[in-house]
């Protein structure tokens, strides 16, 4: 995936000016930045949810910014994405959200039921199969989105500030979901975020089989495919690893990290 | 900067009609081209034709019912009394069965249409939808015209017969006439081009209702205020043009029907 040149402005000054970055196979990039700086939008136009003013999106190297919509969806089969809020249907049970995909191609009941079964296993969550949205906690309904953006085993990840709004503890569990998710299938992302924490810890701990759990990586080693992008003001000021972001000299993110 | 104001309003006007025509078209032109969701088209229908039929049946007894007292009262100043159950069935059938089958079904209908699909949109699941490569128009909007389409047309007839019924109540037990004039006046006055112009006028009715619905539900901005916004928006629309097309159909089929008049 990558972006070249892309601006983009809704009424108003822009929201994105001349942001060019790319993801690499098997790579998860951070994208950091404050609240309101144009992370989501970013976001939404890497599957042509939003389209740009100017500027070119290649995803699974196809140019995507003027394609129609109709060739979209069938690109963004091979995408999921996680939604700030989760973004659950709410008339429908979370295996009916789990499955959505594999509902409109028709999936044999029992594969759909299996499949749920495992991708809910995933992320911990095996006891609501039959609950609806409206009864599960904040950090329940992200970990079901996440386990709906994982089913089909997607090629590309995208997150939306998936722990905005949670306790430490919950948000804690689905980092540990993110690195699970990027040690075990290696599938490239790009995560938005505005909480540090969890971008340092991903990029400091990994999924250890044996224990089932997040482990640090011993100290002074990082995650060498997770790296770190920063807005501001619409524009990309920062793109690199954990310890140039540490040790960058740009006023906006020393700021920031400060 | 008046002169700005109003190009900015003629503008965002053209505009909204020129995003309605194109959503409008390609929604309906989804049911020719795969997939097709004929399950959602059976649970709209359900939700549209049996869900509006309580509103539907009790409006249309009273509308019947009222006509045959307002039209007894005058008629028999001329001593015409007797053609009540020709005007009621006329009345019914020709206009008021589907305006006012139109009106009440978008009152409950565009309105709800309006604020699902607004609240799908702040919600970002409309978003979702498209993010999983489901295309939400097809999935979405074009089941709910279709059976707006069909549901309108059979509720019409429902409401029809009930305000025939209101009408024949109202005139055997408040105006103490004979019920068998009146339904044979009702039956016998009624010609084929009375009956296409009652069941032409709720396909359009139908179409136009689900589509204004629709389409303000998928261009609800600004939260749960939006969502409020864009359920008064349909409804006004949707009722307004439900009464203006009905001109403009009533004037095209009268032509039409000239010489059978």
């Amino acid at each position: 995936m990558a972006f070249r040149n892309v601006s983009l402005a809704f009424a108003g000054p822009p929201v994105l000016q001349d942001v060019s970055f790319s993801v690499a196979p098997g790579e998860t990039r951070i994208l950091l930045g404050p609240a309101g700086v144009g992370k989501s939008v970013l976001l939404k136009l890497t599957n042509g949810l939003l389209r740009p003013d100017q500027g070119c999106i290649r995803l699974f190297g196809e140019e995507i910014s003027h394609m129609p919509e109709q060739k979209l969806f069938a690109l963004r089969l091979r995408t999921g994405m996680v939604f700030q809020e989760g973004a659950l249907f709410d008339s429908l049970t979370v295996r009916d959200n789990v499955a959505y995909q594999l509902i409109q191609e028709q999936v044999a009941d029992e594969e759909i039921d299996s499949r749920v079964r495992e991708a809910l296993h995933f992320v911990g969550l095996d006891e609501t199969f039959r609950f609806f949205p409206s009864s599960l906690s904040g950090g329940m309904r992200r970990r079901v989105a996440i386990a709906r953006a994982l089913i089909r085993q997607p090629e590309f990840l995208l997150y939306d500030s998936p722990t905005g709004g949670l306790d430490p503890v919950t948000s804690t569990t689905i980092i540990e979901l993110i690195v699970k998710q990027r040690d075990v299938y290696h599938s490239p992302s790009l995560l938005v975020t505005h909480r540090l924490q969890d971008a340092f810890t991903m990029c400091t701990h990994h999924f250890d089989a044996a224990t089932g759990g997040m482990v640090p990586l011993p100290k002074g080693q990082t995650d060498p495919n997770t790296t770190f992008l920063m807005l501001s003001e619409g524009r990309l000021i920062f793109d690199g690893s954990l310890h140039e972001l540490v040790h960058s000299q740009i006023p906006f993110v020393r700021e920031f990290l400060q | 900067m008046a002169l700005e104001t109003i190009d900015k309003t003629a503008k965002s006007i053209v505009l909204t009609v020129q995003d309605y025509s194109l959503f409008a078209w390609r929604a309906l032109m989804n049911l020719f081209h795969p997939p097709i969701y004929w399950p959602d088209f059976l649970i709209q229908s359900d939700i549209i034709g049996f869900g509006s039929l309580s509103i539907v049946v009790l409006s249309g007894l009273s509308t019947g019912g009222v006509l045959a007292l307002q039209s007894a009262a005058t008629l028999s100043a001329f001593g015409a009394a007797a053609v009540t159950g020709q005007f009621v069935s006329l009345t019914m059938i020709r206009e008021l069965g589907p305006v006012l089958t139109g009106v009440m079904v978008s009152g409950r209908n565009a309105s709800s249409m309006a604020s699902e699909l607004g609240s799908m949109v702040v919600t970002e699941q409309i978003d979702a939808m498209r993010a999983l490569g489901v295309d939400p128009l097809r999935k979405l909007v074009t089941p709910r015209i279709y059976a707006s389409i069909a549901m309108l047309f059979f509720l019409t007839i429902v409401a029809d017969a009930c305000g025939i019924l209101g009408g024949g109540a109202v005139t055997v037990f408040m105006n103490n006439q004979n019920g068998t004039q009146y339904f044979a006046m009702a039956w016998e006055h009624l010609r084929f081009p009375d009956i296409v112009q009652g069941l032409v006028k709720p396909l359009f009715f139908g179409y136009i209702l689900s589509s204004i619905g629709c389409f303000y539900g998928m261009r609800t901005t600004g939260g749960t205020q939006g969502v409020g916004r864009s359920t008064i928006q349909a409804v006004v629309t949707a009722s307004v043009l439900i009464i203006f097309v009905d001109f403009l159909i009533t004037q095209v089929l009268l032509s039409l029907f000239a010489g059978w008049m």
